[in-house]
């Protein structure tokens, strides 16, 4: 490179280098507690819209942007829209943190919504109850997540409920006796909701006849189903996400496994019958709402849906990420002031909020109560089966 | 040089470093109370450190001795779960004696925390440091990185650390003065070690093993100490971090953190101190700094800072590369001779 | 005893993938010492390009020998082109820096593919819809892809192909006499920065082939991330085999996909990747320079 160049990055770097640090310097405006009364309503969301999970964050991100512009098309909260400030946290931990905190602290952010992965909300969560900013996680099925403080909430299912609402199902609405379970070990999600599985099938007289393993990202399964295939079992539990359960089921179909397959939430995408083809036909999941169900408010939620992002199907991942921003909407205008304790204590209400979801009731430990849906995969459409109350 | 006034110079310099230690450290809490650094920059900083004794660490192993090791977040993981796991387990004992939450108790606490950290991640490259001693090159680069991946498995498996939902509840006790204080003596350990003896035996593997064989060199043990060393700052800094964030995932530990690691010794110049110290400030506060860029709208669609981060991020680290083929430094040190010459730089 | 055959069989398939990549890994290697780490993700590139070929043209609809052929010729085509654009400007600058640099330029150009990929392809899975309808194992039959199969059949051919060409081509002795002194043979008239050129051009070529291949044969979903751990475990194995030895890879692949296979499905399932790490740790304790690879043994 000539002298002249590297004269010209020298000064550049130099300047650059600068302006960040006088940026970072910028003394607070301490408010001390006062919300200001005018301009948008800054509102946080921290979702990995890089790494290994980015299509979890971006699928959860596309329901929140479609509340949002629903909600400033009708002309936001008393007049005041609402401004969402995304920030990627590369699927990791540390970088969740680094995300909330910058939320918090430039973008003076009133609430934040996120994380998919309950590892990631559990890492960030403990920084908006220190800071007392209200926290929605979308879709973090964790229980410990809540547990965090007051001031961190959900609007999807706990594990706990959910492995037992499959369990149940299974055990006593299928008669089955003899399980396998595959988990995807990387993934808490999988994990926790196969724990829960296993506890109430086998209180239920039922046998976990095999137990296997994969990570997120493998081509191949048919190792584990092998083994799966040798304990026979009478269905097989595959609490993971829709991008790997199309490969696993066919390639469970082409070693000859004809058993249904069992599956939470984690199900739930037009993707899923495009990875499987026809290797789902006859199995089962839960879930949080059917498509075919004719509550307006779903009907609604998938047209709109499609207008927005050219004829894309929403999955559960877009339709919770679209009620955690309602409920803050619906909280905030309860509220009636921007100071996030008001609308922490109007969050704590909230009472058979017509979600997509399905009726959301935040109950004192701030997890959603609501029912789940057993669906079952016919002609590559998911039909409704039967509901579970909590 | 007379010996008295060798000890002298020695005491001013140490007293002049722990005052400057201990002016940094009012400096920052001052900054805090009064809002000029809030808790995001106060991150940033605190991050900065724990990155320069992840580099500076590596550089012991990849820049100093030229052995190719590409699994330091292993390490990195061994020394943050034994140390949190080590808190959790004790802090029991010091609430029963009041000590927990008191400033003295909180102290021990992380100290023997570091300890314990330290002793179980310089065990583990003691470990890798053996059969290192059989492989070179990329062959000793996929032992290692195999390595990491047992390392972070394992983990994932014991049910006892969380396994795949993380370790939580950590007591929060690293603070400025603590995290600074370990990379200040790391830095000097490392200064100190370039120019002796044993230091230029570390040199001499790099450049050649075998010339330095002959000469006497027993390369043997250096290598297997500059393994220990490295693993050992590596663990400390995993329990200084487990015990800034509060929150550990075995994810925190996959092969991509080995390569950010690595990343930092090279583009600093590989065997510089202070290029490691230099690029390992660069990478944690521009891939910070690119939150904050524009919106960008192009061709009809709107790309939002946290689609174009990492992109970003990925041609900035090839440019600078390309830029800088032997790391920022070389293998030069940063001084007041490098100042004086960038300075003439920018003036001509 | 079934069990064993039908993991065996698994493990083959498996390994087929591993092998197919690492064969491209290792020949780059093989002349430049060097990493590519971008190589998973040009791997990647190849199954996008097979996927947005497929379902442009709606190729699913009109299976043919001939359609097959020209998609793969496709997929070669854009990944060569793409190696050999990464190789001018990403590697060759960089070619008398030390090692770890062109280390750092490969991962760097291995982000930018991965989170390029993400904001121009989006980061939801893709699926190529099935062509081959898989055939169903009897009753007590063991089960053989034919995906799979025709994926193995062709690693095995491109290492034939690949061996002939660097043994018996005026081309091949060009790459061999770079691998073994980069000046003597610019001094000797051989165009050193076309034939480095080239062996990218044949190297990301043969990675495009792999992803297309994994993408159109095994129904595995097609992420910006798709290259990410097959590249790591491809280049594990290529290790694994003596890298820079082409059959090696092909070895290294087989033996990685068969020890994960019955680490899978055995009762350590979830120790999976630790215990095919610790595996590799143990063979290279046993051969420091891998299975096929020589010892060099180092001149004063």
């Amino acid at each position: 490179m000539k002298r002249g160049g590297l004269r010209t990055i020298l000064w550049f770097g130099t300047v650059l280098g600068m302006i960040y640090l006088l940026g970072a310097c910028k003394p607070l405006q301490r408010t001390g507690g006062t919300v200001s009364t005018t301009g948008d309503i800054p509102v946080g969301v921290y979702l990995s819209f890089t790494g290994s999970t980015a299509t979890f964050g971006e699928s959860t991100y596309k329901g929140i942007q479609l509340a949002t512009e629903e909600l400033n098309a009708q002309g936001g909260i008393n007049g005041r829209k609402v401004a969402l400030h995304a920030e990627d946290d590369r699927s990791d931990a540390q970088e969740a943190r680094s995300a909330v905190t910058k939320l918090i602290q430039r973008d003076k952010v009133i609430a934040v919504l996120g994380e998919v992965a309950s590892s990631r909300s559990l890492a960030a969560a403990p920084i908006c109850q220190q800071n007392r900013i209200p926290m929605i996680s979308p879709s973090s099925t964790n229980p410990d997540v809540t547990k965090v403080g007051d001031y961190i909430f959900r609007v999807c299912f706990i594990d706990p409920f959910q492995g037992t609402a499959v369990a149940k199902f299974a055990a006593e609405t299928l008669k089955i006796k003899r399980v396998a379970v595959l988990t995807d070990v990387k993934n808490d999600y999988s994990v926790g909701l196969a724990k829960y599985f296993k506890e109430t099938f086998t209180q239920l007289g039922g046998q976990i006849v095999v137990e296997k393993s994969y990570s997120e990202g493998d081509p191949d399964f048919r190792s584990q189903l092998t083994a799966i295939k040798q304990a026979n079992p009478e269905a097989i539990f595959v609490p993971g996400y829709y991008s790997e359960v199309g490969t696993i089921a066919r390639q469970a179909r082409e070693l000859g496994i004809t058993v249904p397959l069992l599956g939470g939430d984690g199900w739930d995408s037009p993707k899923l019958v495009e990875g499987a083809g026809n290797a789902l036909e006859g199995s089962y999941f839960s879930n949080h709402y059917s498509h075919e169900s004719t509550d307006p408010v779903v009907q609604e939620f998938v047209r709109k849906f499609k207008q927005r992002f050219n004829g894309e199907v929403p999955d559960a991942l877009a339709a919770l990420g679209y009620d955690a921003a309602k409920i803050l909407f619906d909280a905030i205008k309860r509220a009636g002031s921007l100071e996030p304790a008001k609308i922490r204590d109007a969050l704590a209400q909230t009472k058979d909020f017509p979600g997509v979801t399905g009726k959301i009731t935040i109950d004192a430990e701030r997890n959603a109560r609501k029912p789940a849906v057993i669906l079952q995969i016919k002609g590559k459409q998911f039909k409704y089966v039967t509901t579970i109350q909590p | 040089m007379s010996v008295g006034r060798f000890w002298l110079l020695r005491g001013i310099s140490l007293f002049a470093a722990a005052g400057s230690l201990l002016a940094a450290n009012a400096l920052i809490a001052w900054l805090r109370a009064t809002g000029w650094v809030d808790d995001y920059t106060y991150r940033v900083i605190m991050l900065c450190g724990i990155n320069i004794l992840l580099a500076v660490s590596l550089n012991f192993i990849n820049g100093i001795t030229g052995q190719f090791s590409i699994g330091h977040a292993g390490f990195q993981g061994v020394g943050a779960y034994t140390s949190a796991a080590f808190t959790l387990a004790s802090i029991r004992w010091f609430q029963e004696r009041g000590l927990a939450g008191t400033s003295l108790g909180d102290q021990i606490l992380l100290a023997s925390a570091i300890v314990v950290g330290a002793v179980s991640a310089a065990l583990a490259g003691l470990l890798v440091g053996i059969p290192s001693l059989r492989l070179r090159g990329d062959y000793l680069a996929i032992a290692t990185l195999g390595f990491g991946e047992i390392i972070r498995v394992t983990i994932l498996n014991i049910e006892a650390v969380g396994g795949a939902r993380g370790l939580k509840d950590i007591p929060i006790l690293t603070n400025f003065l603590w995290l600074y204080l370990v990379v200040f003596l790391l830095l000097a350990l490392s200064r100190n070690l370039l120019v002796s003896v044993q230091g230029l035996g570390f040199l001499a593997v790099r450049d050649d093993e075998i010339v330095a064989e002959a000469l006497g060199v027993n390369t043997t043990r250096l290598k297997v100490i500059a393994f220990v060393l490295g693993a050992c700052f590596a663990g400390i800094a995993g329990s200084l971090y487990a015990h800034f964030d509060g929150y550990l995932n075995p994810d925190n530990f996959r092969l991509e953190q080995s390569i950010i690691i690595l990343t930092m010794v090279v583009l600093g110049g590989q065997g510089s101190v202070t290029g490691s110290v230099l690029s390992a400030i660069l990478l944690t506060v521009v891939l910070e700094w690119l939150r904050f860029l524009p919106t960008i709208t192009l061709g009809g669609r709107a790309f939002t800072p946290s689609e174009l981060r990492m992109v970003f991020f990925s041609l900035m680290l090839i440019l600078l590369m390309l830029w800088r083929p032997k790391g920022l430094l070389g293998q030069k040190e940063f001084g007041w001779m490098v100042l004086r010459q960038y300075w003439r730089l920018l003036r001509t | 005893m079934e069990a064993f055959l039908q993991q065996l069989i698994n493990g083959i398939q498996y390994g087929s993938i591993y092998a197919l990549i690492a064969v491209g890994y290792t020949m780059v290697y093989g002349v430049l010492r060097l990493i590519n780490f971008a190589h998973g993700d040009v791997y990647m590139l190849g199954a996008f390009v097979a996927y947005y070929i497929i379902v442009g043209l709606q190729i699913d609809k009109h299976p043919s020998v001939g359609n097959f052929v020209f998609v793969l010729l496709m997929c070669m085509l854009v990944c060569a082109v793409v190696g050999m654009l990464i190789e001018r400007l990403a590697y060759r600058p960089i070619r008398h820096a030390p090692r770890l640099t062109a280390l750092i330029t490969a991962i760097g150009v291995s982000l930018l593919l991965e989170n390029g990929g993400i904001v121009v392809f989006g980061a939801d899975p893709k699926y190529i819809p099935t062509i081959i309808e898989p055939a169903q194992a009897g009753e007590s039959g063991l089960f053989v892809s034919v995906g799979q199969m025709i994926m193995l059949v062709v690693s095995l051919v491109f290492m034939v192909i690949l061996r002939f060409i660097v043994m018996n081509t005026r081309f091949g002795r060009a790459m061999r006499a770079i691998a073994y002194d980069m000046d003597a043979a610019r001094l000797m008239g051989i165009h050193v920065d076309r034939v480095i050129a080239l062996t990218f051009a044949l190297g990301s070529a043969l990675a495009g082939a792999a992803g297309m291949m994994v993408a159109t044969f095994t129904s595995v979903k097609i992420t910006p991330l798709f290259g990410l751990l097959p590249g790591v475990k491809a280049f594990v194995a290529a290790v694994l085999g003596g890298i820079g030895n082409i059959p090696g890879a092909v070895l290294g692949g087989l033996l990685m996909g068969v020890i994960e296979a019955f680490v899978g499905g055995s009762a350590l399932t979830t120790y999976r990747d630790a215990i095919a790490f610790l595996i590799l740790i143990l063979v290279l304790l046993l051969r420091p320079s891998g299975i096929l690879g020589k010892a060099v043994t180092e001149k004063v």
